[in-house]
């Protein structure tokens, strides 16, 4: 599949991104922020950074950049988005996901080796893993702790939408939510980052590699 | 002209780990008798020409979409001055 990743001022993992895709067999293409078309592609990844410096707030500015309008569209129709933290952010600040993400309960920024369970395999990006299948993938962040109001939390836990949920809970995030998805299951946001752990050269490991290999394989049950 | 400003704060069940990190500090430095602080942001806003209701309206929906996230955050906005002279 033909695997876009956006790249705006201030995004920082577009590249590992791109090589977490092509890990897994997919084309990564690389996309613009300022890009009014997506170049063909089968998914879009946003990757984590700080676009556009988090001015405002996070992802608040990404959201109203040009190929954030053909991303909305596409995920509206059903293409497969996953928004990494930073792109996380960018796909709660445009609506696609409920919730949004504050800054850490402990007001530091945490690098480290997260353990978290994969709640749902059934989105584009986690067919690939078993249900309940404990990963552990890199965490970075300074703003990462989801939050939401009560109703939507209870909405999210009853369709299954938590995707990834922290061992423990390094941020401070409700209901210690590390990933949710949206109703059709193809837009996915995360805060840890898979593609900083692909390869075992670097890294805690490959179970990162999962959320990009998940891909080919509803590719090919759709096909 | 006009000055408008937009008030945007945490909503009150959002930890806000900016104004606890300030309370922290204040006892720190010899200041006691504060039992919470909040941190928000203020935008000043300069209005050209004549302030109608449909102009407030429009910066009621620019806070509303862009300076505030309304699953967080609250805003106000009032006006502070119209052709340089301050409101009472």
């Amino acid at each position: 599949m033909k695997i876009g990743v956006v790249t705006f001022p201030g995004s920082l993992d577009d590249v590992d991104a791109r090589r977490a895709a092509r890990l897994a067999g997919h084309e990564a293409v690389a996309l613009w922020h300022g890009d009014h078309d997506l170049g063909g592609v089968d998914a879009v990844i946003l990757p984590g950074g700080f676009s556009y410096g988090d001015y405002l707030r996070c992802g608040a500015i990404a959201r109203f950049a040009p190929v954030m309008q053909e991303v909305v569209d596409a995920a509206r129709g059903g293409m497969p988005v996953l928004g990494i933290c930073n792109g996380f952010q960018i796909l709660c600040e445009s609506h696609l996901l409920p919730g949004a993400l504050i800054r850490n309960d402990h007001r530091k920024f945490g690098c480290l080796d997260q353990r978290l369970v994969i709640e749902n395999n059934r989105t584009s990006w986690t067919s690939a893993y078993a249900d309940g299948q404990e990963v552990t993938i890199v965490l970075k962040n300074g703003e990462g702790s989801f939050v939401a109001d009560e109703k939507t939390l209870d909405m999210l836990e009853a369709e299954g939408r938590v995707v990834a949920r922290y061992v423990g809970n390094p941020n401070g995030s409700q209901r210690a939510i590390a990933g949710i998805t949206n109703e059709a299951g193809n837009v996915v946001g995360l805060m840890p980052h898979p593609e900083h752990a692909v390869e075992d050269l670097c890294g805690p490991g490959t179970d990162g590699l999962g959320f990009f290999t998940s891909l080919g394989a509803v590719g090919l049950l759709s096909a | 002209m006009a000055r408008v400003v937009v008030d945007v704060m945490p909503k009150p069940e959002i930890l806000d780990p900016q104004g606890k990190a300030v309370l922290g500090a204040l006892p720190r430095l010899g200041f006691d008798g504060v039992t919470d602080v909040r941190q928000g942001k203020r935008f000043e806003l300069e209005i050209e020409g004549e302030l109608t209701a449909e102009r407030l309206a429009e910066v009621e929906k620019m806070a509303e979409t862009l300076l505030s996230n309304p699953v967080i955050e609250d805003f106000a906005v009032r006006v502070v001055e119209t052709d340089g002279a301050a409101r009472s």
